[in-house]
C-alpha cells in the first residue's frame, strides 16, 4: 500500500473541518460510522446482553449468596470434576495432538489427506451424536465388552473427542512453516534427534500448543451435548459444571444457575488471558533467539 | 488552472503529511510530484483524488470545489503503483469497469475497450485475467482502465515502482508519448529524480509534507530554491564547503586564483563520463568531479596526483550547518 | 530432522492407532448398528413424522441464521478490517466470546434474558414467545455462530487490501456497487466456508437449545433434540441410532465440503 503516515488509531477530523469532509472519513470499501453501529448492535443483542443478564443475576441476592450457591458440595464436586477432567483431557491431546500433528506434516502414507480430513470431523459432529456414538462402544450394549458408561474415564474419552482438532490445528500450521534450516544446523554440530526436538523443535510450537491446549480445555469445561448420555449425571461423581447448571435450571434456583455459569466464564476467561499473555512472551523470546 | 490546491494540511498526530502546500497544476500539463519517503507526495495525490481527505484546505478541478466530494464524483483517473486490477475480472471487464458502472451501452463499452487496448498495446488480451500479464502489461491495463471513462484527470502513484528497471524505463517514455497524444491532466507520484526529469513538464519537490520548489526541470536542476532541491535532484558534490554540481567543477593542472589543490583518490571510467575522486589536503571528505573522456585524457589523470580545482558554477542556495 | 524409520514408523502408528481408536471405531459401531437390519428400517426411522418436522425444524432454523450471519458478520468483519476507530481490540475479543462459553450458559443467559421474568420478559406480553419458542432457539443458535462468518471473512479483507475497492471509488463506483462487484468476489472462498461452519454449528447445536426449547415432538424439536428425547424419554436406541445417523451423514457432507472449499482457496 502506498501510504506514507504511521497511522495508529482513531482519525478524527479537528473542529475546523467542514461536515462534509469528515463523513468520507470512512475509506472506500469500508462501511462507515454506521457499519460500525450495526455491528456492535448486533454484538451487544446477541452475545453481550444475555451475558450481562447472568452476571447480574448471579449478584442479584448479594455477594453472600453468590458464594453459597457455589460451594455448596454438590456444586464445588461438579466444577471440581470438570476442571480436573478436562485438564486431564488436555494434557493428553496436547501430547497425542501434537505427535498427530507431527505425524501429518513430517511423515508421508498413502491416505494423509483422509487422515486430514477427518481432524476436523468432531468440528463438524453434532455433540449428542458423538455421545451416542461413544454410548454405542462404550455403554451396555458395547460390542467390545467395555462398560464405561457413567463412570469418569467415559467423560474422558467423550472430551478427548471433541477436543482433538484444536490442538491438532493449533499446531499444524506453525510445524509446516518451521525452518528446517536450524534443525539441520544443529544436525551438523552433533545434536541428536532427541535434543533437536527439545531444544529446537519444541519451543518454537510451545505458543501453538499452549493455545490448543488452552482452547481445548476451554471446551472441555463447558461440554454439554458430548457427556450427556455417556456421563450418567451421577451427582458428585460424573456430573460436569454444565449439567449442574442444568438441573439448577429445572428445579428453578435461577440465581445459583447463574453463578455457577459466572465461575465457569471467570475459568474460561482467566485460562484464556493466561494463555495470550504466556504465549505471546514465548513467542517474543522465539523472534528474539532466531 | 485544472488542478488547485489551496493550504492544505494533514496531520497524524504530531507527524505532518501535509504542511500548508498550494499547488496550481495547469491545464494538459504533465506534473511530477517528487520527494523522498514520508515527504507527503501521496497524500498530496491522494488529497486531490478524494482517497484521503485533508484536515483542512480547498481543492478544485476545473474550476469546481470538490473538497467535499467524493473520488467517484471528482472525474480523476488513479493508477496505483501495485495496479489494484480486478483479479476476478478479465482484462475487457477491468478496462470497461468504469463504463459499466456508468451504464453505457453495451457495444459502445466494447469498442471503447477495444480501442483502448489498441493504444497501450494489449490488444487481444480482452479475454485473459490479470494473474496471466506481466507487471508491464498490468500497469497498462491500469492506465487504459483509468483512461477508459475520460477522466480530466490521470493520477498515477508511483506507477513503474514495482516494475523491473528496464520495463520502468519502456513504460516511461511510453507513458510520455501517450501523453503528447491524449493530452490529459496527468500528475504523477515519484521518488525517482531521473524519471522526473525524463518525463515531466513541471515538477513540484516534497519535503516533510511541505513544496520545496516547483517550477521545470531546467529551474529545478539550474536555480534549486535551497540545499534539499539541489541534493536531491542531480548530483552533488560538497567541495570547499559549499556544494557543487560535479560537473561544475574544473580540473586544471595550472593554479589559479580560484582554485583548490585537491588529491586525486580514484579515477573511474563511467563511459562517456570519467568520475574524479578527490580530497582536499586538510579535510577528510571525498567529493568528486564528473569530466568528460577527452579531458581526462588531455589530464593524464593518476591516483594520488595533485591536481587544482576550481568551480565553474557555485549555485546560490543556503546551507544548513555542515 | 532425519527421524530413523523405525522411530517414524511408530509414532505414525500411535498418532493413526489413537485417532482410529477415538474416532473411526465408534462410528463404524453405530453405522454397522444403524443399518445392520437393512435400509429399510433406516428409512423408516427418519420419515416418522416427529423425525420430519424435527428435519424442517433444523432447517427452518438454519434458514434464518445463516442469512443474518451472513450479513452481520461481513459488516462486522468489514468495519474491523476496514474501518478507523479505537477499540478494535474490544469487538474482536467480544467476537470470540462464543467459543469460550459453555452452549448450557449460553441457554441460561438466553432465559434470564428472555424469560418470563426477565429483563426483556415484557416481549412475551406483546404475544411473542422467545423461550420456548422458535426466537429462542434462533437467539441460542445465532450466539454460538457468531464468530464463524467473521473470523473467516477478516483474513481475507486484510489479504487483498484496500486497492482494489479504492480503484473501483475511482472509477465511479458507490459504496454498494464497490461492495458487490469487487469485494464480494474476493472473499467469496472465505464467506463459503464460514457459511459452511456456521450451517455445521446451527444443525449440530444441542446444549443451548434444549435449554430454550420446550422440545415438544413434532413442534420444538429439532434433530439434535430428537435423538436424545428418542434415547432418554422413549427408550428407542434404535431410533436414537438412526436419526444419529443421519445426523452424521450431514457431518460428512460438511466434512467434504470444508475440505474441497479448503483445497480451492489455498489453490487461488
Amino acid at each position: 500500500m502506498t501510504t506514507t503516515s504511521p497511522v495508529a488509531g482513531a482519525i478524527s477530523a479537528p473542529p475546523d473541518t467542514p461536515k462534509a469532509v469528515r463523513k468520507f472519513n470512512k475509506g472506500a470499501g469500508g462501511v462507515g460510522p454506521i457499519g460500525l453501529g450495526i455491528a456492535t448492535l448486533w454484538l451487544s443483542i446477541i452475545v453481550l446482553l444475555p451475558l450481562a443478564a447472568i452476571v447480574f443475576k448471579s449478584l442479584e441476592d448479594g455477594p453472600v449468596t453468590f458464594w453459597q450457591a457455589v460451594t455448596t458440595p454438590n456444586a464445588l464436586a461438579a466444577l471440581r470434576i470438570t476442571v480436573v477432567v478436562s485438564f486431564i483431557v488436555a494434557a493428553i491431546n496436547v501430547v497425542l495432538g501434537t505427535l498427530v500433528a507431527w505425524v501429518l506434516v513430517r511423515d508421508d502414507f498413502p491416505g494423509k489427506g483422509f487422515v486430514n480430513a477427518l481432524i476436523d470431523l468432531p468440528f463438524a459432529l453434532p455433540t449428542i451424536v458423538a455421545s451416542i456414538v461413544l454410548l454405542s462402544l462404550y455403554g451396555p450394549d458395547s460390542p467390545v465388552g467395555i462398560h464405561i458408561s457413567a463412570t469418569q474415564p467415559a467423560l474422558v474419552i467423550a472430551l478427548l473427542f471433541v477436543t482433538i482438532p484444536f490442538v491438532v490445528r493449533q499446531v499444524q500450521p506453525v510445524l509446516i512453516e518451521l525452518d528446517r534450516d536450524v534443525e539441520e544446523a544443529a544436525a551438523s554440530l552433533g545434536a541428536n534427534n532427541l535434543t533437536i526436538f527439545r531444544k529446537i523443535v519444541l519451543p518454537a510450537l510451545t505458543p501453538a500448543i499452549l493455545s490448543g491446549g488452552g482452547l481445548a480445555f476451554t471446551r472441555a469445561i463447558g461440554e454439554f451435548g458430548s457427556v450427556v448420555l455417556i456421563g450418567g449425571n451421577i451427582p458428585r461423581e460424573t456430573q460436569v459444571a454444565s449439567q449442574y447448571i442444568q438441573q439448577q435450571i429445572e428445579v428453578d434456583a435461577p440465581v445459583s444457575a447463574a453463578a455457577v455459569s459466572v465461575v465457569l466464564l471467570v475459568i474460561a476467561f482467566v485460562v484464556l488471558f493466561v494463555l495470550r499473555v504466556f504465549g505471546s512472551r514465548a513467542s517474543k523470546r522465539e523472534e528474539q533467539n532466531r | 488552472m485544472t488542478i488547485s490546491v489551496r493550504h492544505a494540511n494533514k496531520r497524524y498526530g504530531d507527524f505532518a503529511a501535509l504542511d500548508d502546500v498550494s499547488i496550481d497544476i495547469a491545464s494538459g500539463s504533465l506534473t511530477a510530484l517528487l520527494g523522498p519517503s514520508g515527504s507527503g507526495k501521496s497524500t498530496l495525490l491522494r488529497s486531490i483524488a478524494g482517497l484521503d481527505q485533508p484536515d483542512s484546505g480547498t481543492i478544485s478541478i476545473e474550476g469546481r470545489d470538490v473538497t467535499s466530494l467524493p473520488p467517484q464524483k471528482r472525474g480523476i483517473g488513479f493508477v496505483f503503483q501495485h495496479y489494484a486490477a480486478f483479479k476476478h475480472l478479465t482484462v475487457r471487464d477491468n478496462v470497461g469497469f468504469g463504463l459499466q458502472i456508468r451504464k453505457r451501452p453495451k457495444d459502445e463499452i466494447k469498442r471503447k475497450v477495444d480501442d483502448l487496448l489498441e493504444v497501450v498495446g494489449l490488444a487481444g488480451f480482452q479475454t485473459r485475467y490479470p494473474a496471466q500479464l506481466s507487471g508491464g502489461q498490468r500497469q497498462r491495463m491500469a492506465l487504459a482502465r483509468a483512461l477508459a471513462v475520460d477522466p480530466e484527470v490521470l493520477l498515477l502513484d508511483e506507477p513503474f515502482g514495482a516494475l523491473d528497471a528496464k520495463v520502468r524505463e519502456d513504460l516511461r517514455s511510453w507513458l510520455r508519448r501517450l501523453h503528447n497524444e491524449v493530452h490529459v491532466t496527468t500528475v504523477l507520484v515519484t521518488h525517482d529524480q531521473e524519471e522526473a526529469l525524463d518525463v515531466a513538464d513541471k515538477i513540484a519537490v516534497l519535503n516533510k509534507g511541505r513544496i520545496e520548489q516547483y517550477g521545470t526541470p531546467g529551474e529545478l536542476y539550474d536555480d534549486p530554491a535551497n540545499e534539499f532541491v539541489l541534493s536531491f535532484l542531480g548530483t552533488v558534490a560538497r567541495f570547499n564547503g559549499k556544494l557543487v554540481r560535479p560537473h561544475d567543477l574544473r580540473l586544471e593542472r595550472i593554479q589559479r586564483p580560484d582554485s583548490y589543490a585537491a588529491n586525486v583518490i580514484r579515477v573511474v571510467f563511467l563511459g562517456f563520463e570519467v568520475r574524479v575522486e578527490l580530497q582536499l589536503p586538510d579535510s577528510p571528505d571525498v567529493f568528486h568531479a564528473e569530466i568528460t573522456r577527452g579531458d581526462a585524457a588531455a589530464l593524464e589523470l593518476n591516483e594520488g596526483d595533485t591536481i587544482y580545482v576550481r568551480a565553474l558554477r557555485i549555485p546560490k542556495v543556503e546551507l544548513a550547518a555542515v | 530432522m532425519n527421524v530413523s524409520t523405525g522411530v517414524r514408523l511408530t509414532l505414525r502408528t500411535v498418532a493413526l492407532g489413537y485417532l482410529f481408536v477415538l474416532l473411526i471405531v465408534p462410528i463404524a459401531v453405530i453405522l454397522f448398528r444403524t443399518f445392520e437390519h437393512g435400509l429399510g428400517q433406516f428409512w423408516e426411522w427418519i420419515t416418522t413424522p416427529a423425525a420430519i418436522s424435527a428435519l424442517q425444524l433444523s432447517l427452518l432454523i438454519v434458514a434464518i441464521v445463516v442469512p443474518l450471519n451472513v450479513i452481520f458478520g461481513v459488516v462486522t468483519a468489514l468495519a474491523l478490517v476496514r474501518g478507523r476507530f479505537r477499540g478494535r481490540g474490544v469487538i474482536e475479543a467480544i467476537v470470540d466470546l462464543p467459543f469460550a462459553v459453555s452452549p448450557v450458559v449460553v441457554g441460561v443467559a438466553l432465559i434470564l434474558l428472555w424469560g418470563v421474568g426477565g429483563w426483556f420478559g415484557g416481549v412475551e406480553s406483546l404475544g411473542f414467545r422467545v423461550i420456548f419458542g422458535l426466537p429462542g432457539m434462533v437467539l441460542a443458535t445465532l450466539f454460538v455462530t457468531l464468530p464463524f462468518i467473521v473470523r473467516e471473512v477478516e483474513p481475507v479483507l486484510h489479504e487483498i487490501g484496500e486497492q482494489q475497492e479504492e480503484a473501483a471509488s475511482t472509477l465511479g463506483a458507490n459504496g454498494w456497487q464497490t461492495f458487490w462487484r469487487i469485494t464480494l468476489p474476493a472473499i467469496r472462498w472465505g464467506l463459503s466456508y464460514g457459511i459452511v461452519l456456521t450451517v455445521a454449528r446451527s444443525l449440530g447445536e444441542f446444549g443451548a437449545v434444549i435449554m430454550v426449547s420446550s422440545g415438544f415432538p413434532g413442534i420444538s424439536q429439532t434433530l439434535t433434540l430428537l435423538v436424545h428425547s428418542r434415547y432418554i424419554d422413549d427408550y428407542n436406541e434404535f431410533g436414537a441410532y438412526a436419526a444419529a445417523t443421519l445426523l452424521m451423514i450431514v457431518a460428512l457432507v460438511v466434512l467434504l465440503l470444508m475440505t474441497l472449499l479448503q483445497r480451492t482457496r489455498k489453490s487461488s
